[in-house]
């Protein structure tokens, strides 16, 4: 509903460039009697002298000498939704008067915001400072304290970022079946397995929200989307760095006590270093002194956690300590996609990381660069699902998971036009969110029917065999 | 009833968008366009805790104006008009009190039902305060030509005062 606040403010020139640009200007000045009062007025501007000339309106009395303002605003109606197209300007200057007769204003500085420019969402993130000191002050009238607020349910969502389990469900799913398909299955040690692999990913999700409130990196990304730039509740007030910590360390406390339970029940030395690795690992993602995503680590370290980490891991609780190469060359697929989803959505914060000192790859390499590494990462992961078949180690439905390789293109082509647009980018980066859960869901699929194949068709090769 | 002018009322009624101006405390008007409602009596307005300076200038200072000039914004209507009048702010809760105004709003700006449903992807937008102005004079130029002095209106004695206790 509002349409502007102090965003921008700019040379005097520049704001009558601006003000020229509108079918008539809105005069405005402070009356005797201490009320505002507006005039619309038909203005010349003369950019050469840098002033404005205009009639006096009549009836009214124009305070020559006093601070008075001119301004531009502009909306396009669009009947049934609203409007868009917003855009204005304020010039304050003083009035004076030519040997003509006519009026003259002369700029000092000018002010506003015009949605071609500054899109909403960037508009709003530039204000959430305001907005805290004014909770601060309204706080102060009523005596007590006033904070923005969510239903618990969607405060969970938007604090943990749950929808972003799928990364987690996707490898521990498939490690699961893989053991199923080699006839290994204990379904409450897949519960289990499930709860504290989610545990471990809110846990990092939410310190990772700590730690860039602590080292300012949330702070100063001004253009985060539903993808990127982090849940911003802190930012917002809506919980505060302690309470966030707690739940960090609430969720770690479920992840490891399901992680002792599992070694306690099924022990075995690849569990144990899988699961503390996987631990250490999700802390020192962003926490000191490692800070891993802060060295260009951090596309890697989600490469092996929600790669092999989830998918041996799981794998290994149900098989009891077992390692076979199907369950690592079946994570690789999914570990490069996995990290292709956080560079990818690294791309419009890394202004803001670039400043905080968070050296992620986009940060690090140029644009051809990154845009060719999504290329190349990419079709590494088709390339050794294939492989892996053709290799004999996947098995022959596991070739259902290259169906969404053209989906890598529009990803490809979204990155090209939308490089240095961050919403342009929400688009793309829903996309390849799907290249990477679409592949881990067929590769689900792929074992489900092998399980299946097994049982209706025993005898019918499922792998292929040199 | 209002003493307004039924044409200005029409005005307020049209108008998906009004220049509000407002006082800091220097003196120098500030004009911010917000979308006018009318309830019967008093113009309201809602403005996002995000853009909430013109709220702080109206606590200390609750003289304002508001103009109707743009026939775009008025939907092809001529006549223009400036209100004075006195702003108070209504804050208590900004996350419900702005609430009773939705409905006057989105008859306006169908969209914002639409935006009021995801919440949760802009929580601080739907944090707000109540402008609720009280007219107390009003200039009127029935063609929208300024070069015509305007009729100017003011409000009986027996308005009740708009300014925040």
């Amino acid at each position: 509903m509002d349409v502007r606040a102090g965003v921008a403010m700019f040379e005097p020139a520049e704001g009558l460039r601006r003000l020229e640009s509108f079918p008539f200007a809105l005069l405005t000045w402070v009356g005797n009697d201490g009320y505002p009062i507006s005039t619309a007025i038909n203005i010349d501007v003369d950019t050469g002298r840098g002033i404005v000339l205009f009639q006096q309106p009549a009836g009214v009395d124009v305070p020559l000498g006093d601070e008075i303002s001119m301004t531009g605003s502009h909306i396009r109606p669009q009947p049934g939704i609203g409007y868009d197209e917003r855009r204005h300007v304020t010039v304050w200057g003083h009035a004076g008067r030519d040997p003509s007769g006519r009026l003259t204003f002369v700029a000092t500085t000018a002010w506003g915001w015009d949605e071609q420019t500054i899109p909403f969402p960037e508009y709003i993130e530039r204000q959430v400072g305001q907005s805290r000191r004014y909770l601060e002050r309204v706080s102060m009238e009523v005596g007590r304290v006033v904070r923005p607020r969510l239903s618990l349910g969607w405060l969970t969502l938007r604090a943990t970022r749950l929808p972003f389990l799928s990364a987690t469900f996707v490898p521990v799913l498939i490690g699961i079946a893989i053991a199923a398909a080699q006839g290994v299955f204990d379904l409450f040690a897949a519960v289990l397995t499930l709860i504290g692999a989610a545990s471990v990913h809110l846990a990092l999700n939410v310190a990772n929200d700590v730690f860039d409130a602590r080292l300012g990196a949330d702070e100063r990304n001004v253009n985060p989307t539903q993808f990127s730039g982090g849940s911003r509740v802190i930012q917002y007030g809506l919980v505060s760095l302690r309470r966030m910590s707690a739940i960090s360390a609430g969720f770690y406390a479920v992840a490891i006590s399901v992680g002792l339970l599992l070694l306690a029940t099924r022990f075995s030395y690849a569990l144990l270093v899988i699961g503390v690795l996987g631990i250490l690992l999700s802390i020192f993602y962003t926490a000191p002194p490692l800070k891993l995503v802060y060295r260009g680590l951090g596309e890697l370290t989600t490469a092996i956690g929600f790669g092999p980490l989830m998918l041996l891991g799981a794998y290994v609780v149900q098989t009891m300590g077992m390692l076979r190469p199907e369950p690592f060359v079946a994570s690789i697929p999914i570990a490069l996609l996995v990290a292709l989803i956080l560079y990818v959505n690294e791309v419009p914060d890394r202004p803001a990381d670039g400043r905080s000192g968070k050296r992620t790859l986009p940060v690090l390499l140029p644009r051809e660069a990154v845009i060719n590494g999504y290329v190349i990462a990419a079709a590494a992961a088709f390339a050794v699902i294939a492989l892996g078949v053709v290799a004999g180690v996947l098995p022959i439905p596991a070739l259902l998971a290259l169906l969404p390789l053209p989906l890598v293109g529009r990803v490809h082509d979204g990155l090209v036009r939308y490089y240095d647009q961050p919403y342009g980018l929400m688009g793309v980066m829903a996309v390849n969110i799907r290249v990477h859960l679409y592949v881990g869901v067929l590769m689900f699929v792929a074992y489900v029917v092998v399980i299946g194949a097994m049982w209706l068709t025993p005898g019918v090769p499922l792998f292929i065999r040199w | 009833m209002s003493w307004l002018p039924r044409e200005v009322i029409e005005l307020v009624d049209a108008a998906l968008v009004t220049e509000l101006t407002v006082v800091r405390k220097d003196g120098r008007p500030i004009t911010y366009p917000l979308i006018p409602l009318w309830d019967g009596e008093k113009i309201l307005m809602t403005s996002s805790i995000l853009f909430s300076r013109k709220l702080e200038h109206l606590k200390d200072n609750p003289h304002v104006s508001l103009s109707f000039s743009d026939p775009v914004a008025l939907g092809g209507r001529a006549g223009r008009a400036t209100i004075q009048g006195d702003a108070r702010v209504i804050d208590g809760d900004p996350h419900t009190d702005w609430e009773r105004v939705l409905p006057l709003w989105s008859a306006k700006e169908p969209v914002i039902i639409q935006f009021l449903k995801s919440r949760v992807a802009f929580p601080l937008f739907f944090e707000r305060s109540v402008i609720e102005v009280v007219p107390r004079r009003v200039f009127y130029w029935p063609d929208g030509d300024v070069s015509r002095a305007p009729q100017v209106s003011t409000s009986p004695p027996s308005v009740s005062s708009g300014e925040a206790a």
